[in-house]
């Protein structure tokens, strides 16, 4: 990486920038700093990757190199120079060249990133119109070349294809097409694989490594260490709008000096982490998770030959689940993993008995579950209770936390004040003050509202909890806070849990065994460790290949 | 291994776990809330206590002073009977506000009933009869939509006559569909979403999900809804009372004071610009003050 | 009920358009005959008969039996409904009790002076609106301010008070536009400006909103960041996206265009379906009126077929997709 001969020039380079936004457009306004003395540098053929958690002002930094902060912003840097030029002094006609035609712009999740009403080609049409690279005749035959460099099959079909049409991977590679079109020197990446399966982000990142490697700048925005360590050649890593630490790649993440970062690279759940606590003590060790108890023999929970299809009437069905059979034992973690598709979300109904399977059964402690006529389930309800991925969604939106928490106590028939009591006692034991009780979920952080759901489905004393993608929308610290909640309570409690999710590092951290599926079927099943570390089928081996390298933690 | 993917929802903006968000101040209303409330302060009392404003007759004729330009006496001139126009402006305030008022209230109740009808019958009812309903009881939000108000109060007014009644039926039922649409699509949504069927997972009857989410979240869009169209029901009063469907001469109603003025435009514009002009202003004031009613209901939801 | 969303892969139709036109095609037959009956059974319902009207202040009972005879009146209902629907699917819709003449031929005349004022204004509406909201979309705030203002003036004027001030200024004072008639463009003006305003208000307020939500999605940071120009920024995206649901109430408009349109007539003195109708009103000339009723039942779904068209035309993802 690091040649002989001297250092080509920065494509850009940023001393103290600092980023203030006012809360509305008149002139005393209040503003709030978002991003505070950051400085970096990116040059050509190198990957710099700005890593942090929400609110650590990552993508804020990363739309000041286009001008794109928006009427409210107010930037000031000692130094911000876009290819030699001072971009502080830049006109808004300045600004328009250099967006697109030095910088490229990659956004996460192409379905809302490209206009869904128009097609492939247009869209990568409007960059090279705008930049005037080849005439307007010309424009159709060079986005079909484009969408060739970045790997979409059968080019000349798609450039008139609409974005849905396409698949999560092809669309984020068309993304990408547009973004290079006008053959920017760099390319900023904000979370680029997200919302995209495993095996498609690994593409995705390849045709960045791409770039990377015929002499572009790269600079790679995410929240995914994992992601980035495969990439990276230079690591900044943030936290509410300051530099924690920056260097290369290999010295960040492989022996960080701050403590956020040792902090954060531990909170990665994975086999290393399996019965530890994610959230390091004072000291800094790794504090092992209190004891499970498992009942192999007692089945608390067992699906038979589940299927469902959906779509009616003369078209053809969809099956979402076919053939799925599995059981869960009394304190056991069942994992089950798949990619989007593969029918996990349907099974997550089906156990929750909310759809009735077209066959099979699902057996509840030996009594039948489903399919069952609801008000003979109704009684038994407590059993079986749901975390879903977004909490506030689950939550009625007009209700406060304390009554959220009151309709599940009340179905045990635990009313008034002794509700009030159990309410306050639950949400002691997964780590909030009872002032909560008051608020609007609106108020609360991510973590505090699902931490609000976890207490509301423990209201009932359930003996399963179906956790659906719990934590697949929080920040690695906070997931690593709720995973360690979920895991004492399980060790309290004795619960069984069904843990659906895509991440299978998550998967490994907290399941005894795990269910691999795949359109609409079972894959492979067995003991966690089995099945991710010698896996027999070649689908699994596929999905543990497309992992991003390992982060030594 | 490892891998940290996010699923495909979009990142959800977490502050530091623990800090509470601040309440959001809630803003003072604009001028123009205030001017709008003012003016329909004075409406009000148009229609509870006219005497308060005018010691003339609004009916009698006095058609020795007919036809009289705005002066110190009649503040807006007098029509072409000599009733002082002033009077019977702020006499006929009270059928069209009254009259839009009641319009608005048959046209929320029926199109509510039957949006709810639509929207849960796919929840409620299984299967193909369920779709069938909403079905049916789409194509009658489809029929009550193919007929503007006019023509609707006009069939009606060819059957019964005209009068009061009659057109306050005839614009409540043309104004049916916008609730029943709205109130059809938010049900719909809110039976689809996942408090909802957590509601299922604690094992709550239906009824209780029906009186305690459903209904309640389904119907938030409406009395702002119903408060914005008082302004379109006054419109649709005068516009029919203009035509002769509606209350009949010596009525002082807006519409009809228009109608009486159309002939005598050239000689005497005052007689028919001043009715107008309150009609336009209480619309305005209504749209105004409804509008920010759903500012302030969006603010505080989200 | 699922507490999941289940991401259930669409299939391509067939023939997606043809699948839209056969529906909407179906229930706006339903919806016209929806029409019809309950226009029908509700005169069925009221006191006092049509012989009544007919025979006017003849009181000799053979005659009126007579009368009734030769309109078909003595029949049983059920016959009479039936014959009527009949007459209808040929087009027939029946004999003017006052003027002698056929509904269709007293109807026809008028049609064309009306539908053509409602086209202008139609037209004339969709203009304005578009001009106002790309004006105001995401400006500085008093040009937004002033704007806006003026689409809520247009929305709560009534239609028969801005059409006299318009006569007032432009007809008697200045004298540029004839004040009433039917003769040629220049009595359509005044007219078509009136009735359009109201439409033109509310479909700007519409197209604004949307488009200033357009503008916050994230596809249209992509597009800045590629360096287009604002204004191309809302033209070229944002009233694209406007547009579906500016469609969807330019349809429930179209039905207030035709009630606009008798106002409007009547103010201005011009010949139309509107004066007809209103005659036909006082007279208690009932086939007339149900003859307009049912022309407008039939112009809304006609209306509402093309838009739907349109919309499915205009939204890709509404066609459904190979991946």
């Amino acid at each position: 990486m690091t040649a002989a001969a001297p250092a080509p020039a920065p494509l850009v380079q940023v001393a103290s920038l600092t980023v203030d936004f006012a809360s509305s457009s008149r002139r005393r306004a209040p503003r709030t700093r978002v991003v505070r003395d950051v400085s970096f540098a990116v040059r050509p053929g190198e990957c710099v990757a700005i890593v942090g958690e929400s609110g650590s002002g990552k993508s804020v930094t990363a739309r000041t190199l286009l001008g794109l902060s928006g009427p409210l912003a107010h930037i000031e840097a000692d130094r911000l120079e876009i290819d030699g030029r001072d971009a502080r002094r830049f006109s808004e006609a300045r600004w328009r060249e250099v967006r697109g035609g030095t910088i490229g712009m990659v956004l996460q999740d192409a379905l809302v990133s490209l206009d869904p009403l128009r097609t492939v080609g247009a869209e990568i049409g409007e960059v090279l119109h705008t930049h005037r690279i080849v005439p307007r005749a010309a424009s159709r035959d060079r986005a079909i070349e484009l969408l060739r460099q970045v790997g979409v099959p059968r080019p000349d079909e798609r450039v008139d294809q609409h974005p849905h049409e396409l698949s999560g991977g092809l669309r984020q590679r068309a993304l990408i097409a547009s973004a290079i079109a006008a053959e920017p020197r760099l390319i900023i990446a904000d979370e680029p694989t997200t919302a995209l399966d495993v095996t498609v982000q690994k593409q995705v990142l390849d045709t960045l490594q791409r770039r990377v490697d015929e002499g572009s700048g790269l600079l790679l925005i995410s929240h995914d260490l994992a992601v980035v360590a495969g990439i990276a050649d230079h690591v900044i890593v943030m936290r509410q709008g300051e530099v924690v630490e920056q260097g290369p790649a290999a010295e960040v993440l492989g022996s960080p000096r701050e403590e956020y970062t040792r902090e954060l690279l531990a909170a990665i759940p994975s086999r290393a982490s399996r019965g530890f606590r994610l959230g390091r003590t004072e000291d800094g060790s790794a504090e092992p998770l209190p004891a499970r108890a498992v009942e192999a023999q007692d089945t608390v929970l067992e699906a038979e030959g589940l299927r469902k299809t959906f779509g009616r009437g003369r078209r053809p069905a969809t099956v979402a689940v076919d053939d799925v059979s599995f059981r869960v034992a009394r304190g056991e973690t069942l994992g089950i993993v798949g990619e989007s598709g593969s029918g996990k979300s349907t099974v997550v109904n089906l156990l929750l008995g909310l759809t009735d399977p077209d066959a099979g059964s699902v057996r509840l402690a030996g009594e039948p579950w489903a399919p069952l006529p609801e008000r003979e389930r109704r009684r038994r309800r407590s059993a079986v209770q749901l975390i879903s991925q977004d909490p506030l969604s689950s939550f009625d939106p007009r209700w406060t936390v304390e009554r959220v928490i009151a309709e599940s106590t009340r179905a045990t028939g635990v009313t008034g004040s002794a509700a009030r009591d159990r309410a306050r006692w639950l949400l002691e034991r997964v780590g909030l003050s009872s002032g909560v009780l008051e608020r609007h979920p609106r108020s609360l952080s991510g973590g505090q509202r699902q931490r609000v759901a976890i207490a509301r489905a423990l209201a009932p004393d359930p003996r399963v909890l179906v956790c659906d993608e719990p934590t697949s929308a929080l920040d690695v610290s906070v997931q690593a806070q709720v995973l360690d909640l979920l895991a004492e309570i399980q060790a309290e409690q004795g619960t069984s849990l069904v843990f659906v999710s895509h991440d299978l590092g998550v998967v490994h951290h907290v399941a005894d065994r795990v269910v691999v599926m795949k359109d609409a079927r079972i894959v492979e099943q067995g003991d966690v460790d089995d099945v991710f570390l010698r896996p027999r089928e070649e689908y699994t081996r596929r999905l543990i290949d497309a992992l991003p390298q390992a982060v030594s933690a | 291994m490892s891998a940290l993917d996010l699923a495909r929802r979009p990142r959800v903006d977490i502050g530091a776990d623990g800090a509470p968000a601040p309440r959001a101040a809630r803003p003072a209303p604009p001028a123009a809330v205030l001017v709008s409330a003012a003016v329909l302060a004075v409406i009000a009392l148009f229609v509870v206590w006219p005497g308060l404003f005018t010691s003339f007759d609004p009916v009698r004729s006095d058609v020795a002073n007919s036809l009289q330009a705005p002066s110190a006496q009649h503040w807006f001139g007098t029509d072409r009977l000599g009733r002082d126009v002033w009077a019977r402006v702020v006499y006929g305030a009270r059928y069209s506000v009254l009259i839009g008022i009641a319009a608005t209230a048959i046209g929320v109740v029926g199109g509510t009933i039957i949006g709810i009808g639509a929207g849960l019958s796919g929840a409620f009812v299984r299967g193909r009869a369920g779709r069938l309903l909403d079905e049916a009881l789409t194509r009658v939000i489809d029929v009550l939509s193919s007929l503007p108000a006019i023509l609707l109060a006009m069939l009606v007014v060819t059957f019964t006559g005209p009068g009061i009644g009659n057109i306050a039926v005839a614009i409540g039922i043309a104004g049916m569909p916008l609730y029943a649409r709205v109130v059809r699509s938010q049900t719909m949504v809110v039976v689809r979403t996942d408090y909802v069927a957590h509601a299922a997972v604690y094992g709550r009857s239906r009824a209780a999900v029906l009186t305690e989410h459903v209904l309640p979240n389904g119907l938030t869009a409406v009395p702002v809804l119903a408060a914005i169209d008082i302004g379109t029901s006054i419109l649709a009063v005068s516009g029919l009372s203009f035509l002769g469907l509606g209350p009949q001469p010596p009525t002082p109603e807006w519409g009809v004071m228009l109608s009486e003025a159309r002939d005598i435009l050239r000689i005497a514009p005052w007689a028919g610009i001043f009715p107008g002009l309150f009609i336009t202003a209480t619309v305005i004031s209504v749209t105004v003050v409804g509008r920010w009613l759903q500012r302030a209901a969006d603010r505080r939801i989200s | 009920m699922s507490a999941v969303a289940v991401d259930a892969p669409r299939r391509a139709g067939v023939h997606p358009i043809l699948g839209v036109l056969a529906r909407r095609v179906v229930s706006g037959i339903i919806v016209l005959w929806a029409t019809a009956t309950v226009a029908f059974w509700t005169l069925q319902l009221v006191p006092g008969s049509p012989v009544d009207i007919l025979a006017g202040d003849m009181a000799d009972a053979e005659l009126r039996e007579a009368l009734a005879r030769e309109w078909g009146l003595d029949l049983p209902a059920w016959q009479q409904y039936v014959d009527f629907l009949g007459r209808l699917v040929v087009g027939d819709l029946g004999q003017s009790y006052v003027q002698q003449q056929p509904v269709v031929s007293v109807l026809g005349d008028q049609l064309g002076s009306t539908f053509v004022l409602a086209l202008a204004a139609g037209v004339l509406a969709v203009a304005i609106a578009v001009v106002l909201s790309t004006a105001t979309v995401g400006r500085a705030r008093v040009r937004r301010g002033v704007l806006s203002t003026l689409e809520l003036v247009f929305v709560s004027v009534p239609v028969f008070w801005s059409g006299l001030l318009l006569l007032i200024v432009f007809s008697f004072q200045l004298g540029w536009f004839p004040a009433a008639g039917a003769g040629g463009v220049r009595s359509l003006v005044l007219p078509a400006v009136t009735l359009a305003l109201p439409t033109a208000g509310l479909l700007s307020q519409v197209l604004r909103e949307s488009m200033e939500r357009t503008l916050t999605e994230p596809f249209i940071v992509t597009v800045r960041a590629r360096g287009v120009r604002e204004s191309l920024v809302v033209w070229r995206h944002a009233l694209r996206h406007a547009a579906l649901p500016g469609m969807t109430v330019l349809g429930s408009l179209a039905g207030g265009l035709l009630g606009g349109a008798v106002i409007t007539e009547t103010v201005f003195g011009r010949p139309g379906i509107g004066s007809i109708s209103l005659q036909a009103v006082s007279n208690k000339d009932v086939p007339v009126v149900i003859g307009v009723v049912l022309l407008a039942a039939a112009v809304y779904v006609v209306v509402s077929t093309l838009l739907d068209l349109a919309y499915t035309l205009a939204d890709p993802r509404l066609r459904g997709g190979a991946r």
